[in-house]
């Protein structure tokens, strides 16, 4: 927990952008943040997660154009290797805007895709009153991509990508996604933040998903930002009835990231996942946090956040389940885990169930501890050395997780990229350890 | 208990309200004038006849109390509590001459035999005649509060003689000041909360405990605490030392007459453990709920901590939480010495339109230290009821433990339960579990009970008496069988 908080955070660090917004919605966005400020450790939901490190900083407007090659050659390594993935479909938004040049023209039939600066919309779901951080995205919204699927269409998948691209430091981004699937339409999305050659940026994206009767919608995010970024995000997810939302967000990079989801079933017989691992070392800062809420009866939800903790590193996972009075027969299941692999990491997890319906089943648990020292011994004992079996022990328990992702070709990749991050971190900090 | 006796017990009731203790006591009471300022507090101090320091100390809580805000993160609802339109002070009128049990106004026994509280010890001592089929009972030591003083304390000879003190903290702060000065704020400071502060500034009486080094106490001590009169508010003060390798067992139960306007409740129990030593802390708490529309009823908002200050030390805290409109409350535990033990056992009981926001805080200091926290949680009619906790580990706490699980029971579909634990661990060695539940009464296991031709509230009551079973095992006998009952009439109505 933070000692002392400061009761209000100063909008000093956008305060010049803020001023000069035009149009009602962002106006209206500035005006509710002019209020309330940046949201503080004063307030329940930012409780374990400080804002500090932005304050005393100027943030700009990211440039708008950038160097073409150099997008080409820093996508060509942050994509996944695997053929099968370079193949698909992809949108690229560098520093914030949509970059035509480096996204495919060929979607698939049914799916359209346009960007935020063409028709901006801001849609219903993701209201600036809510949440500080989506006000300033509204206020501030450069510009998003836009993805609609037709109804009955099974798109597949489509990589998005968000690359921070030879920023200077200071620099912040916000751009305003939207998903909308029609009925009885699918679509796999790999969201992708990662960057080159950048220094202390600010990612602070907001995504709204309206998932209509009978539509699936599954979502991978990878957060692979610079070790100097701030990643900010937010999830609106609309689920109607019979639809599902599957998502899954890896948290790898950023000294400081939120993911942040906010899940509503509004149909009956609706299905939720909002599962997630974070790998962290150094003085990293990681968030998860969740709402989901069961507005319809017969729903289902399922939560697993596992996080790995090694030198100053820190995650914080609020998972909120509310279960309105209409929602009867939810079933809803959380659980949340923490393995800390140093002296000095630190976990703060606050699994919230909110329920005003009777005939629910609705279970969560949380667990913290450190490695498993009879489960080392065994490994041990059958002649693997220390650092491997330490290894294997927190691959196997970040595994588990990945695996809970259905769409086989989203899994491999998040194999892949948990793998490349475990060979890089997890050997260094334990011989630190 | 025979089945039979239970079911007709059951059946009386139905034709009254189900709150027994609502009766009003006509008495004549000393009351001060409403409101509260510096001058109430020297009233206050004057006739509990204090030192000049705990007037002092009283003074600095009230002008921090001045400059604090009542908490609003806690998961309940109440129209503002205008502070000034409460007595502070209401005591029976005491007649002269020594105070002994004899002398003790003879209305007030009765309300205490009403209550069912034993103030006699030679009845207690006799053995009385024992029914068939129940143990001997041990003597229980009786600290009877009404309303802002302690009436009477029996077995204070016996106790003496084993060298524990128990009698009223206001007796405590007159006869044994340097105790008191050492021990009182120092696990809950003046200005910790809004009401532990309002608390810490007017409180009027509650009990004192200290047993010394290597003394187990003979007998197991209570207090009794009863709002009577009206508009007042109550806050009493429990202050409980135990030195090296001592043990204790400590119960606490309330009530208050039926009233349509709500009355504060705001206490402050402190418990101080060192090496070795062990606190138990029952509480039965069972003030007036208010009526099925969420008329009157006690706002129980109290502050009650301990401290493992040696190693091994343990203090454990059961509660029955049935009464009260609005409950804020969580009992914690401070564990700073090596291998200490906190333990939490709560059940909690809303119906109509209670609000119940209660939990633990188990803060880790020492290495080894070890808690455990069950709580149950039992939500019927239009109640709320939130289970709040926290578990922290600090850097120190290696080797650190805690267990928690969190069971909630939802009886018709117009309630809620909440679970919000915070967990925060930071220290690699220590382990954390937490699990939490929510559901309802399973239809299947209705379904057998009714087949087997128990009635439908009967089910319920064993139902319920199963889902809270590794609490009320907790308590000692005579409360479980209590609470056991509580139970079945605080959820009286919500089915069917």
């Amino acid at each position: 927990m933070n000692a002392i908080a400061p009761i209000t955070l100063s909008l000093e660090p956008f305060a010049a952008r803020l001023s000069d917004v035009k149009g009602e919605d962002r106006k209206a966005a500035a005006g509710a943040l002019a209020r309330t400020g940046l949201p503080t450790p004063r307030v329940e939901a930012w409780h374990y997660t400080n804002l500090r490190a932005l304050s005393g900083r100027i943030f700009s407007d990211a440039p708008v154009g950038f160097d073409e090659s150099a997008a080409q050659a820093a996508l060509a390594r942050i994509l996944p290797p695997d053929a099968a993935i370079a193949a698909l479909p992809r949108l690229v938004l560098v520093n914030g805007r949509f970059a035509p040049s480096l996204s495919s023209t060929d979607l698939p039939e049914g799916v359209s895709c346009t960007s935020f600066v063409q028709s901006p919309d801001f849609g219903i779901l993701a209201s600036p009153d809510r949440e500080g951080m989506v006000a300033l995205n509204t206020a501030l919204a450069d510009d998003g991509v836009q993805v609609t699927v037709a109804p009955g269409t099974q798109a597949g998948q489509v990589v998005l990508v968000s690359l921070a691209l030879g920023t200077e430091s200071d620099v912040s981004f916000h751009p305003r996604h939207s998903i909308t699937l029609g009925e009885e339409a699918s679509l796999s999305v790999i969201e992708i933040a990662a960057s080159e050659n950048a220094g202390a940026y600010l990612h602070n994206p907001v995504l709204t998903c309206a998932i209509a009767e009978k539509a699936h919608l599954t979502h991978v995010k990878i957060q692979q930002e610079a070790e100097n970024a701030v990643h900010l995000a937010t999830v609106y997810a609309d689920i109607a009835v019979r639809a599902a939302y599957d998502s899954f967000t890896l948290g790898l990079g950023s000294v400081l990231a939120r993911h942040e989801v906010h899940a509503t079933m509004h149909g009956d017989h609706a299905a939720v996942h909002v599962n997630g691992a974070q790998l962290l070392a150094a003085s990293q800062v990681g968030d998860i946090t969740s709402v989901i809420a069961h507005a319809a009866p017969d729903c289902i939800s399922r939560q697993t956040v596992r996080n790995v903790l090694s030198d100053r590193a820190r995650a914080v996972f609020q998972g909120k389940v509310l279960v309105e009075r209409v929602a009867q027969k939810t079933d809803g299941y959380q659980m949340n885990q923490a393995l800390l692999l140093s002296p000095s990491a630190e976990i703060n997890a606050k699994p919230e169930l909110e329920i005003y319906a009777d005939d629910v089943k609705c279970s969560h648990g949380a667990t913290v501890g450190a490695l498993d020292d009879d489960q080392l011994f065994y490994l041990r004992s059958r002649g693997i050395p220390d650092d491997q079996a330490r290894q294997m022990l927190v691959e196997a328990f970040l595994v588990e997780t990945v695996d809970l992702v259905e769409d086989e070709a989203l899994r491999t990749v998040l194999h892949q990229a948990l793998a490349a991050a475990l060979s890089q971190r997890v050997g260094a900090a334990e011989k630190t350890a | 208990m025979p089945a039979v006796t239970e079911t007709r017990e059951q059946v009386e009731k139905l034709g009254k309200s189900s709150y027994e203790w609502g009766f009003e006591t006509d008495i004549e009471m000393d009351v001060a004038p409403k409101g509260l300022n510096e001058d109430i507090i020297r009233l206050i101090s004057t006739r509990k006849e204090e030192p000049e320091w705990m007037l002092e100390w009283r003074l600095a809580a009230y002008r921090s109390w001045l400059k604090m805000k009542e908490p609003t993160w806690a998961k309940v609802t109440h129209p503002p509590i205008d502070y000034q339109d409460v007595h502070y002070y209401a005591a029976p009128k005491k007649k002269d001459g020594p105070k002994s049990l004899e002398e003790v106004d003879p209305e007030l026994l009765r309300t205490y035999e009403k209550l069912g509280i034993p103030l006699h010890e030679q009845a207690m001592l006799a053995g009385v005649e024992v029914p068939e089929g129940e143990e001997a009972r041990l003597p229980v030591a009786v600290d009877a509060v009404f309303d802002s003083v302690s009436v009477a304390t029996t077995f204070r000879k016996t106790l003496s003689e084993a060298g524990v003190i128990f009698c009223p903290i206001s007796e405590a702060i007159r006869d044994y000041p340097d105790l008191v000065k050492q021990y009182i704020g120092s696990v809950v400071p003046v200005a910790d909360n809004f009401y532990a502060a309002l608390n810490s500034a007017v409180f009027t009486d509650g009990s004192f405990v200290f047993v010394p080094k290597g003394v187990r106490c003979p007998m197991e001590l209570s207090t009794y605490f009863r709002i009577n009169a009206k508009n007042t508010g109550q806050f009493e003060r429990t202050l409980i030392i135990v030195e090296d390798g001592a043990s204790v067992s400590y119960l606490e139960g309330c009530t208050a007459p039926m009233r349509d306007e709500n009355q504060l409740h705001a206490a402050v129990v402190e418990l101080v453990a060192m090496e070795d030593a062990s606190i138990k802390y029952s509480t039965v708490q069972n003030w007036y709920p208010g009526d099925e529309n969420g008329r009157g009823g006690i706002y129980n908002f109290v502050t009650k901590r301990g401290a493992c200050r040696g190693a091994r030390a343990k203090i454990s805290w059961t509660q029955v939480e049935t009464g009260s409109a609005i409950t804020w409350k969580y009992p914690s535990c401070i564990l700073q010495g090596e291998d200490s033990v906190g333990e939490f056992y709560s059940v909690a009981v809303t119906n109509n339109h209670q609000q119940a926001d209660t939990g633990t805080k188990m803060i880790h200091l020492g290495r080894n230290s070890r808690s455990t926290i069950i709580a149950k949680t039992i939500s019927a009619g239009k109640s709320d009821s939130t289970y709040r906790g926290q578990v922290k580990i600090m850097p120190r706490a290696s080797g650190a433990r805690n267990f928690t699980q969190c069971d909630s029971l939802l009886i018709g579909d117009q309630c809620g339960a909440h679970t919000v634990p915070y967990i925060e661990s930071r220290n690699m060695t220590a382990r954390v579990e937490h699990e939490a539940t929510t559901s309802k009464i399973s239809e299947d296991q209705m379904f057998y009970c009714r087949q087997r031709g128990l009635s439908q509230e009967d089910a319920v009551g064993l139902i319920v008496n199963g889902f809270c079973k590794e609490v009320l095992k907790e308590l000692p006998m005579e409360f479980a069988v209590e609470a056991q009952k509580l139970l079945q009439i605080s959820l009286e109505g919500s089915v069917g």
